[in-house]
């Protein structure tokens, strides 16, 4: 009697939305900047496949259609840009570099970090492209040489952690200017931290968008030559 | 009667003689009640066709590249230019916006998968994850910040 109910799409879709909804609640209720809804639906999701020992395809039935959704959620990033395109106009040349900024610490830092830690190189390849956004990301892995599953649990915890942090960094670094704080999160923490972004404000989820992008390519670049 | 964001026009046409206000007021709603889902249609139709448009424009590159983020650049050339306005993509352009963490979820899932590899190198795993954000974070809020606050500086100076 499991078996139909296991196998269609809509138990991954049933499942995901459901968790969505707990989540978002655990946060309203507590207030805790730590229940982020992604990590706690995540975390609920894991538990049950965990427990009742459910094979992940059959979670990802449904799960992938959800998946499917991020690529159109990342391209209307675009009209959020575009309405504030005045804004990205007149500080221009201080998001652009911000974000080479942002990418070359990244590489850096894990650069120096794995080279503490005495690496492998596969590791090393996997890790470097960890704050930007998945695509971009995994495609960086790829061509390094890198293991696809790490990258893509780096890249997501890194965006986690940067859009339930972001506040507190922006207390503790002192980041009081809302342009500077959108393109802090979105190179840190790409897509994930935009939505953190985005309720921060329209400006910081533009600027956070605009990083996505920038420092997507940036750290394209920059990977090559590590 | 102004509509913002109803670009299709009036289905039907019905008339009960010339005090029909009631059955006016009614058929209007019918029909933006109508209108209004054929246009998240038309949105959608709009979205999932630039994206189509931005996994055709990647497979033409000699570099491998997120259709999505082709997809992104490619709508913001049609704002720009004016060939797609705001408001018909605007609905579920923000649904889509407000609820984007949900879609990162199957991802995030999806790295149990990895449990074992992960498990063999957790401490530099969570080491480089977790201490690397930060640091990027600074740098490029730094940064802006410091090159704003330096170019207003500039300004002044000119006016002054």
């Amino acid at each position: 009697m499991l078996d139909p109910v296991l196998s269609s799409p809509f138990f991954g879709l049933f499942l995901t939305a459901a968790c969505w909804c707990l989540a978002v609640l655990l946060q309203k209720k507590t207030g805790l900047l730590v229940c982020n809804p992604v990590l706690t639906a995540s975390a609920l999701i894991i538990a049950v496949l965990t427990v009742f020992q459910i094979p992940l395809e059959r979670y990802s039935a449904g799960g992938d259609l959800i998946k499917l959704m991020l690529s159109p959620a990342t391209a209307v990033l675009a009209l959020n840009i575009y309405q504030q395109r005045a804004v990205l106009k007149r500080h221009f040349f201080p998001v652009l570099a911000g974000c080479l900024a942002g990418s070359a610490a990244s590489i850096g830092c894990v650069l120096l970090l794995c080279r503490l830690f005495r690496t492998g190189d596969a590791f090393t390849a996997s890790m470097l492209p960890k704050s930007v956004t998945t695509a971009i990301a995994l495609g960086i892995s790829e061509s390094g040489g890198g293991i696809q599953g790490l990258t893509a649990a780096a890249v997501v915890i890194t965006g986690v952690e940067g859009a339930i942090l972001a506040p507190w960094f922006a207390k503790v670094f002192r980041i009081t200017d809302p342009a500077a704080e959108g393109v802090a999160i979105g190179s840190c923490s790409h897509a994930v931290g935009t939505s953190k972004a985005m309720e921060l404000g329209s400006l910081q989820g533009a600027m956070s968008s605009i990083a996505i992008c920038v420092c997507g390519i940036f750290t394209s670049v920059l990977a090559l030559f590590f | 009667m102004a509509e913002k964001g109803l670009s299709v026009g009036r289905m039907g046409n019905f008339q009960t003689g010339p005090d029909n206000r009631g059955c006016r007021l009614g058929e209007e709603f019918f029909d933006s009640f109508e209108v209004f889902h054929l246009h998240i249609i038309q949105e959608l139709a709009l979205i999932f066709g630039v994206c189509l448009a931005g996994e055709l424009a990647v497979s033409l590159l000699p570099v491998p590249f997120p259709a999505s983020v082709a997809a992104m650049v490619l709508l913001m050339v049609l704002l720009l230019s004016g060939a797609v306005k705001q408001r018909q993509i605007q609905n579920v352009s923000q649904f889509l916006t407000a609820n984007m963490g949900l879609f990162f979820v199957p991802s995030l899932v999806g790295a149990l998968e990895h449990a074992e590899t992960l498990k063999a190198c957790l401490l530099p795993f969570l080491a480089v994850t977790l201490l690397v954000t930060p640091a990027v974070y600074l740098a490029a809020g730094w940064s802006v910040q410091l090159l704003m606050r330096l170019l207003r500086g500039k300004e002044g100076e000119k006016h002054a």
